[in-house]
């Protein structure tokens, strides 16, 4: 058994925290943050250049052919500069939707972009009542002729609002929470009837709720089989949570070198605070949770690429809830260990603490996970 | 035993409940209730109101305009006012340099200032934490050094809530460095004009300005604003801090708070159902309502043993501690409840002016920002971790 990353990886991972570090410092990404496009076009476009956004695809697109272990690599190291770049959005889940579902034509048309950096895709699968159920789904498509007429409303679309393309779920048969009756559409940002209502998210991002009026497609438009994309979205998801833990072991970890570190500096009553045995134990306790959560990230990414099983949605709805649980716990309990200073926003400790609060709030929350594990161990 | 309120504490619930219905602004009170941001105006507009019915000082004699109001009767006003959305006090003026210049400063410091709290032309702020004095506040470094009729003031203090609305500020400067570290202390009141003294904004997590880094450079302060005897603020500090740890617990805030949660959670959905309905979401709202109504008995019983005469003393710190935890938990909840749309940070809709469609629940927008900003609260006041030292050695002897 040997838990270290194979030589290639640890190339790809080093690659991309070379480039983190290069050009990701915490004064520019405020910078990024509040630019027009809200991230770095040219951090960007160096992702591409380097083969990263490849990383997933086969090679005949540029890519490494890699499963859940390299694109976590890549993630983690996103997570420690907090980068706000939408790998996640568009490689991960966008890429991964139309890799799955798409037929040939489909592929050619997006795939390549997409790895090169090129294209951006996102990925409207929640709705305003949706909560984290992905498969109630509201939005209708109803088929005319040739067509489809896109009606509703997909919410907290992130990196929608740069995106070329969107992959939004909408319902073609079924009630309003069956898994049956889902479809996927591919919809040109420019399409007629697409509103996007942009707004940042808390954590430093920028995202949309996208509306959709009269959004007439034509049948090439169609991801998949009509009605039976609940199976794909899952999967597709269960890669990106897989994604996510990655990202999240990475803000952990510099969220926990940043407390350590001020428990060392910051003196008071004539010592460094980190002297006092109260303080002590709940870094040790800081540290437990990112090596639970590190753990739990590593079962995710070897399960991400495996075809679907019960055991994969468990390992997967397992990751998310401990990742959430311990995202939340370094949060809070790195604020507390700093006092005012780890709520202010020049320090670069409170944008870490808020993205790990946010993570909890994508791809469903650790009580979601909970409960679809509870309810998975009770049907086998 | 008895739990109940008296007749004339019935009455007097009646009188308050009366007072807030004809007296307080609908607007102020729509924003309190949906966590809106509170401009200065608004505070003083109230506070007017307040101090034309002779409620705005609870804390001082009557001699000096308070009122006289039992430990009961404050508890009262506390519990109604957060129900009805009433604003937070801003306690700096009227209910911390206030009560120490009662206690202590001389007859001119009472003529010249109290009215002035009352009437609302001071806005007072705090200057006790520095850079290098938090928990150790009894570190502080900003010195005062007597040049004839003047101090002159050098230092820095910070996180001085709304220092950027004050014309005033209290201050815990060195004055002796040859003694004990809480011997060498003064307090001393500062006009905030006074050439010398820089307010810089510090901005939270949340992307809020509320606290301030306050510098001073060479300001000339006159010797009549040292209150009581020199070297010896920090026994003036220490009986401030007792006031400030009394209501820190926010008993009234949580169940303003929880109820909020609860109407929230009637509106949002889950699988189709009022999200409230859910099992596990409503157990987690039970079991922080449960740990409510134990922490508003402790102050009760807190309260009744001050109005039977007792002091509060580290049970105050006890429930400093649960009460904070509590509002933190419900603060969470809130958060968890609007789901995905906790992530859009929708500015705009913070303002109760805005007319725009809102995003989501109309209430959304200020829920994870309010979250972030109240992890402050186990932070400030003597973060928890010192309340738990306080208790440890004053009740356990440890």
């Amino acid at each position: 058994m040997d838990f270290r990353l194979n030589e290639e990886q640890q190339m790809l991972q080093d690659t991309v925290a070379r480039l983190v570090r290069g050009e990701y410092s915490f004064e520019k990404r405020l910078e990024f943050s509040e630019s027009d496009l809200g991230f770095s076009e040219d951090f960007w476009k160096q992702l591409g250049e380097l083969g990263l956004t490849a990383v997933p695809f086969p090679e005949e697109l540029g890519g490494f052919g890699g499963t859940g272990v390299e694109v976590q690599s890549v993630m983690t190291e996103l997570g420690r500069g907090l980068c706000i770049e939408p790998y996640l959005q568009s490689v991960v889940l966008g890429g991964g939707l139309i890799s799955q579902a798409g037929n040939d034509q489909q592929k050619e048309q997006w795939l390549g972009g997409i790895a090169s950096g090129e294209t951006r895709a996102a990925v409207g699968l929640q709705e305003p009542q949706s909560f984290y159920d992905l498969n109630n789904v509201e939005t209708r498509a109803e088929k005319s002729g040739d067509s489809y007429v896109l009606n509703g409303r997909k919410a907290v679309v992130i990196g929608g609002h740069c995106a070329d393309v969107l992959v939004v779920s909408a319902r073609t048969g079924g009630d309003s929470r069956d898994a049956d009756g889902i479809s996927l559409f591919l919809v040109p940002a420019d399409a007629d009837g697409l509103e996007r209502r942009t707004y940042p998210t808390i954590d430093g991002a920028r995202g949309c709720d996208l509306f959709l009026n009269d959004i007439t497609v034509g049948a090439d438009a169609l991801l998949g089989e009509e009605g039976k994309a609940s199976d794909i979205i899952e999967y597709q998801t269960g890669r990106a949570i897989a994604a996510l833990c990655g990202e999240a072991v990475g803000v952990m970890e510099v969220a926990c070198d940043l407390t350590l570190d001020y428990l060392k500096q910051r003196k008071q009553f004539g010592v460094p605070i980190g002297r006092f045995q109260v303080l002590q134990h709940r870094m040790v306790d800081m540290m437990s949770e990112l090596e639970q959560a590190r753990s739990m990230a590593i079962l995710a990414a070897s399960v991400a690429d495996e075809p679907q099983s019960d055991e994969r949605r468990r390992i997967l709805a397992a990751a998310k809830n401990v990742i959430g649980r311990s995202g939340q716990f370094i949060s809070e309990q790195g604020i507390q260990s700093h006092g005012g200073i780890g709520m202010t926003w020049e320090y670069n400790f409170a944008h870490y603490a808020k993205r790990l609060i946010m993570l909890n709030h994508q791809l469903g929350d650790d009580d979601f996970h909970l409960e679809r594990y509870a309810t998975l161990l009770q049907a086998s | 035993m008895n739990m109940n309120y008296t007749a004339e504490e019935l009455a007097f619930r009646d009188e308050v409940r009366a007072f807030l219905d004809e007296k307080l602004p609908a607007d102020i009170a729509a924003k309190v209730k949906g966590f809106r941001r509170l401009s200065k105006e608004d505070h003083q507009r109230w506070q007017k109101i307040l101090s034309e019915q002779g409620w705005y000082a609870t804390h001082w004699p009557e001699e000096y305009g308070g009122v006289k109001w039992t430990p009961v009767q404050k508890h009262i006003w506390d519990e109604e006012s957060c129900r009805y959305g009433v604003p937070r006090s801003i306690p700096f003026g009227v209910n911390m340099v206030a009560p120490v210049i009662i206690k202590f400063g001389n007859e001119e410091q009472k003529q010249r200032y109290l009215p002035r709290i009352l009437s609302g032309k001071d806005w007072w702020c705090q200057g006790y934490s520095e850079p290098g004095a938090g928990s150790d506040l009894a570190s502080l470094k900003t010195r005062a050094v007597r040049d004839g009729d003047h101090y002159i003031v050098n230092g820095q203090k910070t996180w001085t809530t709304l220092g950027q609305h004050a014309n005033m500020i209290f201050c815990l400067v060195r004055t002796n460095t040859e003694v004990k570290a809480q011997e060498g202390i003064s307090f001393l009141l500062i006009d905030m004009n006074t050439p010398g003294i820089t307010v810089r904004p510090i901005i939270t997590l949340d992307g809020e300005h509320e606290v301030n880094e306050v510098f001073f450079e060479d300001v000339k302060v006159p010797v009549e604003n040292l209150v009581g005897e020199e070297d010896k603020g920090w026994t003036y500090a220490k009986y401030l801090l007792t006031y400030e740890r009394t209501g820190l617990a926010g008993i009234g805030l949580s169940k303003a708070a929880l109820q909020h949660l609860k109407e929230l959670a009637s509106r949002r959905l889950k699988n189709g159902r009022p999200l409230i309905e859910d099992s596990s979401f409503s157990q987690r709202i039970a079991k922080v309502e449960i740990d409510l109504m134990a922490a508003a008995i402790s102050n009760l019983r807190i309260i009744a043993s001050v109005e039977g005469g007792g002091v509060p003393g580290a049970e105050s710190s006890m429930l400093k501690v649960r009460g904070t935890e509590i509002r933190q938990a419900i603060n969470d909840l809130a958060r968890r409840a609007i789901g995905p749309y906790a992530i859009p940070f929708v500015e705009e809709e913070l303002d109760l002016d805005y007319e725009g469609d809102f995003l989501s629940d109309e209430n959304a927008a200020p829920l994870a920002a309010q979250y972030f900003n109240n992890r402050k609260l186990s932070i400030f006041g003597g973060s928890n971790e010192i309340q738990k030292n306080i208790v440890s050695k004053m009740i356990l002897g440890l």
